[in-house]
């Protein structure tokens, strides 16, 4: 009698376990949706959340806690765009390791954080990335009394490396392509990376180009110590975006292109208003003076100018955060216009 | 009758647990495979492709598996706990005898080093020993303290299998203790010795004073009286929590990552990083900690079982 009942409850437990799986079966299907909902989120709370990383140039906040660099500065764009205001923005600072998963609960709508493209990020992890917009590669730096002049004389060096990114990699990569012993000193936290430099625990430190200069103004003697010339690495930086969402990642594409367009048509922040009146049509499209160039999914056509009287043109965000006049000094190198030598092109907006 | 009653009541909940950890780990899968990560356990075969530091005498290559390279970070923070806490029970000990002597001076010392160890967060002491042993000289300048035995900022350079040499960057051959794994193990056993030297002082204070002076009165030397009366007795009181001070200083190795000691963490955030398999990689380092310290704990109550029957 007792077992009969046992048994009953058991199936009725089961019964019901069984109908909470049907219940979920098709949510997942949500993923593969081809209109998904962030602008609509981003609209509703009146606000873009993006993720930055923090750091010199690229995101740090000023003495009234504003944030500003290099990555912000896009960012605010993507605010300017869409509400004309570059302070509807909410900036999440994360670590590399914390970063994807802040994308991928949906606790921001993009990460600007000097994340590279790499297939696997696309094809296994489902991030989708935008333009980029700074093409970087893995160096090294090291103390002017080492003397070393190029990372193939760094031959049994000790390098200490900040975990959590691809940089472990590309260094284990180029030391076995070169044949060279490197011992590599994994540290979680920049500044322990760093110290351990100053200290001369390490005899380098390895890191993206870019980070390599934001590294040098932490250290105390800054004057003293050299990023070598070579890269080991391509890192293309982009913003990252989630999968399922072709709107957004629309939208991200080309409000990062705008000040790259902007600074091929010659037009900058303190001359953007003498433009709104040009005749030349490439340069009334992308003002958004004809209609269907810069209208689409609810943009005011205008934005484009917005974005560059607000924030510039992309060879002003770029002298503003890391150029000759900052603390970090990053040659421009790839980052000039195609037209210059470099590598940003932006695709014609008509 | 009650006995089939509690049957029922205790399958019942067996069951009850079991749907509970089933709806969690559905709710888990549903929701990763919403986001695109799918779960396994593959990658594990796939070569590691970064290099580490430090192996514990264990052959690393990039070209070795991830597993493997687990296996290094695991021998890692084996080799730090065993050491570290063989020296805390030992420093332990010391310390907590010495409290006990009847000298001011040195039991007055000894508790202001325990009091300064024990209130003092373990990370600031890490960070501190860290910062002294980078403050050594540079390989070029290493000092050498004995005879094929040089320390430097890169570490003690050991004379075995043979004689280390300076070659470009550092030294080549011998064995090299790093700066990282003695700060670590410096720091556990600093911080757990001290915890330990109070787990020692106090099981020795709670032997009845009448068992000393009746050990006394019958002839025995203050040793005879130390040795046989006093530590038996102590013992049975103090190895529970010696277990627990072990099991928390295997837990308190992975503040390695903070300076940069391969630990079996340090290696699992890596993988997590490289692979894109961070739920899984959590799951091993949870496996990992679980079964290092259930392990000590079992083997440290087996002991304890041990001498309370040779007491009884």
């Amino acid at each position: 009698m007792r077992a009969t009942r046992r048994i009953a409850l058991l199936a009725a437990i089961g019964a019901t376990l069984g109908a909470c799986a049907g219940d979920d079966a098709p949510s997942a299907g949500q993923g593969t949706r081809v209109e998904g909902g962030t602008l609509g989120a981003i609209r509703a709370r009146g606000q873009v959340m993006c993720g930055i990383t923090q750091g010199a140039g690229f995101a740090t906040p000023d003495d009234s806690g504003h944030w500003r660099g290099f990555d912000v500065d896009f960012c605010r764009a993507l605010a300017v765009a869409l509400f004309d205001d570059p302070s509807k923005i909410r900036f999440v600072p994360y670590t590399q390791q914390q970063r994807f998963s802040g994308l991928q609960s949906g606790e921001v709508d993009l990460l600007a954080n000097g994340t590279s493209i790499t297939s696997s990020r696309a094809l296994l992890r489902n991030f989708h990335f935008g333009p980029v917009y700074l093409y970087d590669g893995q160096g090294f730096l090291v103390h002017r009394s080492s003397r070393v002049k190029g990372a193939s004389a760094l031959d049994g060096a000790t390098v200490c490396v900040q975990q959590g990114t691809t940089t472990e990699l590309n260094l284990s990569d180029f030391a076995r392509r070169n044949s060279l012993s490197l011992k590599p000193v994994v540290i979680e936290d920049l500044r322990g990376a760093v110290s351990a430099l100053a200290s001369g625990r390490c005899d380098a430190i390895t890191q993206d180009g870019a980070g390599l200069a934001t590294t040098r103004t932490m250290l105390r003697d800054p004057e003293n110590y050299v990023i070598l010339p070579d890269r080991i690495s391509k890192e293309p930086i982009a913003p990252v975006v989630r999968f399922g969402d072709d709107q957004w990642l629309e939208i991200v594409n080309w409000v990062f292109r705008a000040p790259v367009a902007a600074e091929e048509l010659g037009i900058d922040s303190r001359n953007v208003q003498s433009y709104t009146t040009s005749a030349d049509p490439s340069i009334r499209r992308f003002l958004g003076a004809e209609q269907g160039v810069t209208d689409g999914f609810g943009l005011d056509p205008r934005w484009t100018a917005r974005v560059v009287a607000r924030i510039g043109n992309y060879g002003e965000i770029y002298e503003r955060n890391l150029g000759a006049k900052t603390p970090l000094k990053f040659e421009r190198g790839m980052n000039r216009l195609w037209t210059q030598g470099g590598l940003m092109y932006s695709p014609p907006f008509r | 009758m009650t006995a089939s009653r509690r049957t029922v009541g205790q399958s019942l909940l067996g069951v009850l647990m079991l749907a509970l950890v089933w709806w969690f780990a559905h709710n888990v899968h549903a929701g990763l495979s919403r986001q695109g990560i799918t779960l396994g356990f593959g990658f594990l075969r796939q070569p590691a492709n970064f290099d580490i530091g430090e192996t514990s005498g264990l052959r690393f290559t990039p070209e070795d598996t991830v597993s493997r390279a687990i296996a290094v970070g695991l021998l890692n923070t084996a080799r730090v706990a065993l050491v570290g806490s063989l020296l805390a029970l030992a420093l332990g000990f010391i310390v907590g005898t010495l409290r006990l002597v009847d000298n001011t001076l040195l039991s007055g010392l000894m508790r202001w080093g325990v009091e300064l160890m024990r209130n003092t967060p373990l990370l600031l002491l890490l960070f501190l020993l860290i910062a002294i042993l980078h403050a050594m000289p540079p390989p070029t300048h290493a000092v050498e303290l004995l005879p094929g035995v040089f320390l430097s900022d890169r570490g003690l350079a050991l004379p075995f299998p043979d004689r280390p040499r300076l070659a470009g960057f550092n030294f080549v051959g011998g064995t090299t203790l790093s700066p990282e794994f003695a700060a670590l193990v410096g720091a556990l056993v600093l911080h757990h010795g001290a915890h330990i030297s109070e787990v020692v002082r106090g099981a020795i204070l709670a032997v009845s004073r009448g068992q000393r002076d009746a050990a006394l009165a019958l002839g025995m030397s203050r040793w005879q009286v130390s040795r046989l009366v006093v530590i038996p007795q102590a013992l049975r009181a103090m190895v529970p929590l010696l277990a627990t001070n072990c099991v928390s200083l295997i837990k308190n190795s992975s503040l390695a990552v903070a300076i940069g000691f391969p630990d079996v963490v340090s290696v699992l955030n890596t993988t997590a990083n490289q692979t894109g398999h961070g739920v899984e990689t959590m799951v091993i380092m949870l496996a990992v900690y679980l079964v290092l310290s259930l392990g000590v704990a079992s083997m440290l109550n087996v002991y304890n079982a041990h001498i309370l029957r040779r007491g009884a």
